[in-house]
C-alpha cells in the first residue's frame, strides 16, 4: 500500500514522456468529440479518479436522500458486497489468482469490529472509522499469512486452499466461543450518526438521517475510498505489475518482477478490502456469526466478480448490485411458484450457480465483456466505411 | 489407551470415506486436469435421491443403489452438458465451473429436499464391539463402510490394469491426442471417467451419511478433506489418494480427539498448505516435483 | 517440372489415400492451399519441404485433428473429411505423429495392445503382440517396462509396432528419422521398405513425411514437394532426386 503515494506522478511521467515525441514527429490528430472535455480534466491520474470519487459521492447522496429507507438498507448491503467484489476482482482479474477464502476474510473483518465496538450502543470507546481501519488492519495481516502460502499455489490448487479456508474459519469462532460467542455469534451496536453528520446532510436535504441510511452512507463512502485507491492503483506501476503477471508469468519474472512477492501484495491488498467490507457488514447486520459467513457467502462474491466479467471494477459494482437487487425478486419468484419461505429462500443461490456455470459457458468475459463487445461493434460497424476502402 | 484406540478406529472408518472422495477427485484430475469442486455436492445430491427413497418404504439398499445409478447418471450429464465446454480452456474457468455446479447442487437439493438436519439411516448396528468387557468405538457399520470402500477400489484396480477398457481411459488420460488417433473414443471414456468418479462419490455420501444428520452442507467439509487427502497422496495416484484418504482419517480424528471437533476443518487446512508447501508432488508420489 | 507421373491405371486408385484440393489454416495463417497427394497401396509416397512448408498440418488433417477448410479426404474411395480423429483411426488409418508419441506413463506392452485394440480379438491379439515382438526384438527385452526408459529408436520400433497392430490400410510417418543415429535412420527405413513390399496383396500405403530428403527419397516410390502449403512437384521418387534445381530450391541437398 505504501507504494500508491508514488503512482500518480509515476504514472504522469510516463505518460508525458511517451507523448512527446509522438506529437513532435507527427502532426495533431483532428479533434475528437470528447476532446474538448478531456482537455479540461485534471492531467494526473489520481486528481481524475479523485473527481470522478466526487462525482459518485454526489450520486450516492441523491439516491441515499431520494430512496426509501428499505432501498436505503439494500444499498447498504451492496456496499459490503461490492468493496469485498472490488478487493476479489483486483485479485482474480487483475492478478489472476482466485480465492474462495473471502467470506472468510470478511469474517474476519466483522468479528475485529464486534469485539471493538461491543453489543452496547454507548459502549463503545472507539470511532467507527478507527474501528474500520482496525479491522481492515487485522484482516491484512491475515491475509500476509494466507497470501505467503497462496503465492505459491494456482488454478485449483489455490481454489481448494481457500476453500479450505473458508471451511476452517468458522470453527474458530465456536472453539473460542468464550470471546466470539460459539454459534449465537457477537451482537454487534450500530453506531447512531454523529450530530455533526446528521447535521450536514439536514442543511443539504432537510432530511434526518436515520440508522440505516447513515450505515448506507458509511458503506458508500468507504467504496468510494477503496475504488478510488483501487483504481490508482490499478492504472499505475503496481497494476502493470500484476497484469503482467497475470498474462504471462515467466516473461513478467524475466523482466525481473518477482512474482511471489508481488502475489502475496496483492492478495493483502485484497485482503484488507475484505477486512473493510466484514466491517461494514458486521455494522449492517449488527452480527458476527459462523452461519453468516458460510462458503455460499464467498461463492456469491464469486458470483459478482464473474457476472461482472473478471478484472473491472464497473462489472464488480455491477455484479454487486445485480446480487443485491436480483435476489428478492428471485425469492419472490420462488414463493408465487409455491415455495416456503425457506425453500425460496434457496432459489437465489442455486441461481447464483446456474449464473457461474452459464456465464463461463457462454460468455466467460461477462457482462462487461459482452456489452464492451456489443459498443465495439457498433463502432467499428459506423467507421467501417472509411476502412474498407484501403481492403 | 482406550480412548487411543476408539480414535484411531473412527478414523479408519472416516478416512475410507475421504479416500473414497479423492479417489474420485483423481479420477477426474487425471482426465481432465479439472478439480471437481461439486463432487461432494452431487454426492450429497444422489444420497438424498436415497434418503427419499428410504423414507418412501424402500430398503437402504435400494437406496444405496439408487444411489449409485444417479451417480453415474449424473456424473455423465454434468461432463457431457456443462463440463465438456470447459476443458482444455483456461483452469480458472474450469474452477468457477465446478463451483457453480456445487452452489447450484446444494441449492436445489435445499428446494427440494429442505435444508433442516435430517437423520439417514445406517445398514448396521451403531453400537460398538464389546471387547474383552470393553466397549469400543468400532461398529459393525464401520466394518460396512471399510469393506464397501475397499470393494470399490478392487473393482477399480481391475477395471484400469486388467481390461481393455482400462488401458484405454488410462490412455486418454495420459496422452488425449495419442489416444484419439489410436482409434479411441476420448470424449466417451471422459465422460464414462466423470460417471465412474460420481459413483464412488455417491458411494462416500451414503456411507458418511449413515447413522448421521445429514444437511444440503453436510458434504462441504468432507470433500475438503477428500482433496487434502488428494494432494497429499499427489493428485495423480489412485493408490496415493488412498493411502492419503486414511492418513487424514486418522490425523484428523486424533485432532478430534484430543483438541477438539471445531478445529478438524482448520487442521485439515494447516496440512493442506504444510504439503503443497514442503512436498507438492505428495507424499506418496514419485513423480518430480510439479507446479502447484 | 511434372505435375503427375502416374503410371497406375486410373481405377487402382479406388483404395488407398487421395486427398483432394485440400485447405487448412490455423487462424489466420494458411497453413494449406488446395493439396492434392495420392497414396497408393503398396508404394511409399514421400512428403518433403523444408520448416513450415505444411507437411505435418497436412498429416494431421488427414488423420482428422485438425478440421480443413476445404478440400476432401478420400478412404479407399471414402469420403472421410472432418470425421473425429477415432473414427479416421477405426476406418485404418495409423498415424505416428512428429514426436513419436509414445504413451510414456504406459509400459510397452500397454501400448501395443492400445494398438491392437482396433485390430481384433484376444486371442489373434496375443499371435500379433508376439510378431511385433519377433519384428523388434528390444521391444520384447523391455515389453513389461515403463516407455519412458526405451531410447529414440527403441520408441520409433514401439510406435511403427504399433501403428501395424492396428491392422492399418493408410500409414501416415512424421518425421520417423527425427533425432536418431543415421544407422538406426537406415535399419528403420528399411524396415518400412520390407513391409511395403512384403504386404500379402500390396495393401499398406505408407504417407511418409520427411526434412531428411535424401534418406526418404532412397526408399519412397513417389515423392511430393510442398511449398509454402502449395504441391510444387509430383514425380517419381528417382526424377527428383535428380532434379537439381528442385533439389537446391526446396530440399536442402
Amino acid at each position: 500500500m505504501t507504494q500508491q503515494a508514488d503512482t500518480p506522478q509515476d504514472t504522469e511521467k510516463d505518460t508525458g514522456q511517451a507523448a512527446a515525441p509522438a506529437s513532435a514527429a507527427a502532426p495533431a490528430p483532428p479533434p475528437g468529440r470528447f476532446d474538448a472535455v478531456r482537455r479540461r480534466l485534471p492531467k494526473s491520474t489520481f486528481a481524475r479518479h479523485a473527481l470522478a470519487a466526487l462525482g459518485g459521492l454526489v450520486v450516492v447522496f441523491l439516491v441515499l436522500e431520494l430512496t426509501n429507507p428499505f432501498r436505503n438498507s439494500q444499498f447498504a448491503t451492496m456496499s459490503y458486497y461490492a468493496i469485498a467484489a472490488v478487493g476479489l476482482t483486483t485479485l482474480t482479474g487483475l492478478n489472476g489468482q482466485i480465492s474462495l477464502g473471502h467470506g472468510a476474510l470478511m469474517a474476519v473483518g466483522a468479528y475485529t469490529t464486534g469485539l471493538l465496538l461491543g453489543p452496547d450502543a454507548d459502549g463503545a470507546a472507539l470511532p467507527l472509522p478507527i474501528v474500520m481501519l482496525v479491522a481492515m488492519a487485522v484482516t491484512a495481516v491475515v491475509g500476509v499469512v494466507v497470501g505467503a502460502a497462496a503465492a505459491r499455489l494456482h488454478g485449483p490448487y489455490l481454489a481448494g486452499a481457500t476453500l479450505a479456508l473458508a471451511v476452517a474459519l468458522p470453527g474458530l469462532a465456536i472453539y473460542f466461543d468464550e470471546v466470539l460467542g460459539g454459534e449465537q455469534g457477537l451482537r454487534i451496536a450500530a453506531p447512531r450518526a454523529p450530530d455533526w453528520f446528521s447535521d450536514a446532510i439536514y442543511f443539504l436535504s432537510a432530511n434526518e438521517t436515520p440508522g440505516v441510511k447513515y450505515l448506507a452512507y458509511v458503506g458508500w463512502i468507504t467504496l468510494l475510498v477503496v475504488l478510488l485507491l483501487m483504481a490508482n492503483l490499478k492504472r499505475g506501476r503496481v497494476g502493470r505489475v500484476w497484469q503482467a503477471v497475470r498474462d504471462d508469468e515467466v516473461a513478467a519474472e524475466l523482466a525481473g518482477i518477482r512474482l511471489g512477492r508481488t502475489r502475496v501484495v496483492a492478495f493483502v491488498v485484497s485482503a484488507a478490502c475484505a477486512g473493510l467490507a466484514g466491517a461494514v457488514l458486521a455494522v449492517v447486520v449488527r452480527l458476527a456469526a459462523p452461519s453468516g459467513f458460510t462458503i455460499v457467502l464467498s461463492l456469491s462474491l464469486l458470483t459478482a466478480v464473474v457476472l461482472g466479467g473478471l478484472g473491472t471494477f464497473t462489472g464488480a459494482l455491477l455484479g454487486s448490485a445485480l446480487l443485491v437487487f436480483l435476489t428478492p425478486t428471485v425469492t419472490n419468484l420462488g414463493t408465487s411458484l409455491g415455495l416456503d419461505a425457506t425453500a425460496a429462500a434457496e432459489v437465489a443461490p442455486f441461481v447464483y450457480g446456474v449464473v457461474l456455470v452459464l456465464v463461463m459457458l457462454l460468455a466467460p468475459a461477462g457482462a462487461v465483456g459482452v456489452l464492451r463487445k456489443v459498443w465495439h461493434r457498433t463502432r467499428s460497424d459506423r467507421s467501417g466505411s472509411s476502412t474498407r476502402r484501403s481492403a | 489407551m482406550q480412548q487411543f484406540l476408539n480414535v484411531t478406529l473412527t478414523g479408519l472408518a472416516q478416512g475410507a470415506v475421504y479416500a473414497a472422495i479423492a479417489l474420485a477427485l483423481v479420477l477426474i484430475w487425471r482426465s481432465t486436469r479439472i478439480v471437481n469442486f461439486a463432487q461432494g455436492a452431487m454426492a450429497m445430491f444422489t444420497t438424498y435421491i436415497a434418503l427419499a427413497l428410504i423414507e418412501a418404504g424402500q430398503s437402504y439398499w435400494v437406496g444405496l443403489l439408487v444411489a449409485l445409478v444417479s451417480g453415474l447418471v449424473l456424473g455423465a450429464l454434468v461432463e457431457r452438458v456443462v463440463v465438456r465446454r470447459v476443458e482444455g480452456g483456461p483452469e480458472l474457468n474450469a474452477v468457477i465451473v465446478t463451483l457453480g455446479l456445487f452452489v447450484g447442487f446444494q441449492a436445489l437439493a435445499a428446494i427440494l429436499f429442505g435444508s433442516t438436519f435430517v437423520s439417514f439411516p445406517a445398514p448396521f448396528d451403531l453400537r460398538g464391539f464389546t471387547v474383552g468387557g470393553v466397549n469400543i468405538a468400532f461398529t459393525p457399520n464401520s466394518i460396512f463402510v471399510i469393506v464397501a470402500v475397499i470393494v470399490v477400489m478392487l473393482a477399480l484396480v481391475a477395471l484400469f490394469r486388467f481390461t481393455n477398457l482400462g488401458l484405454q481411459m488410462r490412455a486418454s488420460a495420459f496422452s488425449q491426442e495419442m489416444s484419439r488417433l489410436l482409434g479411441v473414443r476420448v470424449g466417451a471414456l471422459l465422460t464414462l471417467g466423470w460417471a465412474l468418479a460420481a459413483v464412488v462419490g455417491s458411494l462416500a455420501g451414503v456411507l458418511i451419511a449413515g447413522g448421521n444428520l445429514v444437511s444440503p452442507n453436510y458434504m462441504d467439509a468432507v470433500v475438503v478433506y477428500g482433496f487434502v487427502a488428494a494432494v497429499l497422496g499427489g493428485l495423480e495416484s489412485p493408490g496415493g489418494a488412498v493411502v492419503g484418504g486414511l492418513t487424514i482419517g486418522l490425523l484428523l480424528s486424533y485432532v478430534s480427539g484430543y483438541l477438539g471437533s471445531e478445529l478438524v476443518a482448520l487442521a485439515s487446512l494447516v496440512i493442506l498448505v504444510a504439503v503443497l508447501l514442503v512436498r507438492p508432488q505428495g507424499l506418496f508420489s514419485h513423480a518430480a516435483a510439479r507446479r502447484v | 517440372m511434372s505435375t503427375s507421373s502416374d503410371t497406375r491405371p486410373a481405377d487402382a486408385r479406388t483404395t488407398g489415400l487421395e486427398v483432394v484440393g485440400l485447405s487448412a489454416s490455423y487462424g489466420p495463417v494458411t497453413a494449406l492451399d488446395g493439396v492434392d497427394v495420392s497414396a497408393e497401396p503398396g508404394r511409399i509416397t514421400a512428403v518433403l519441404g523444408a520448416n513450415g512448408a505444411g507437411k505435418t498440418t497436412l498429416l494431421r488433417t488427414i488423420s482428422g485433428l485438425v478440421r480443413p477448410t476445404a478440400g476432401k479426404v478420400l478412404l479407399g474411395g471414402r469420403d472421410v473429411t472432418r470425421a473425429p480423429a477415432e473414427m479416421i483411426a477405426r476406418a485404418g488409418v495409423a498415424h505416428v505423429p512428429e514426436g513419436r508419441g509414445v504413451i510414456t506413463e504406459l509400459t510397452v506392452e500397454e501400448n501395443l495392445r492400445l494398438g491392437a485394440l482396433l485390430g481384433s480379438s484376444r486371442k489373434r491379439t496375443r499371435q500379433q503382440l508376439d510378431d511385433i515382438y519377433t519384428m523388434f526384438p528390444p521391444l520384447a527385452e523391455r515389453r513389461g517396462r515403463h516407455a519412458h526408459t526405451l531410447s529414440g529408436g527403441e520408441r520409433q520400433m514401439l510406435v511403427i509396432g504399433r501403428a501395424l497392430l492396428s491392422g492399418p490400410d493408410v500409414l501416415l510417418l512424421d518425421e520417423p528419422s527425427l533425432g536418431l543415429a543415421p544407422r538406426i535412420v537406415a535399419q528403420i527405413f528399411g524396415l518400412l521398405r520390407e513391409l511395403v513390399d512384403d504386404t500379402a496383396g500390396e495393401r499398406l500405403s505408407v504417407l511418409l513425411v520427411e526434412q531428411n530428403a535424401r534418406s526418404a527419397l532412397s526408399i519412397a516410390d513417389v515423392g511430393v514437394v510442398l511449398n509454402l502449403g502449395r504441391v510444387v512437384a509430383v514425380d517419381s521418387a528417382a526424377a527428383l532426386a535428380a532434379d537439381d534445381g528442385l533439389r537446391h530450391a526446396y530440399l536442402g541437398f
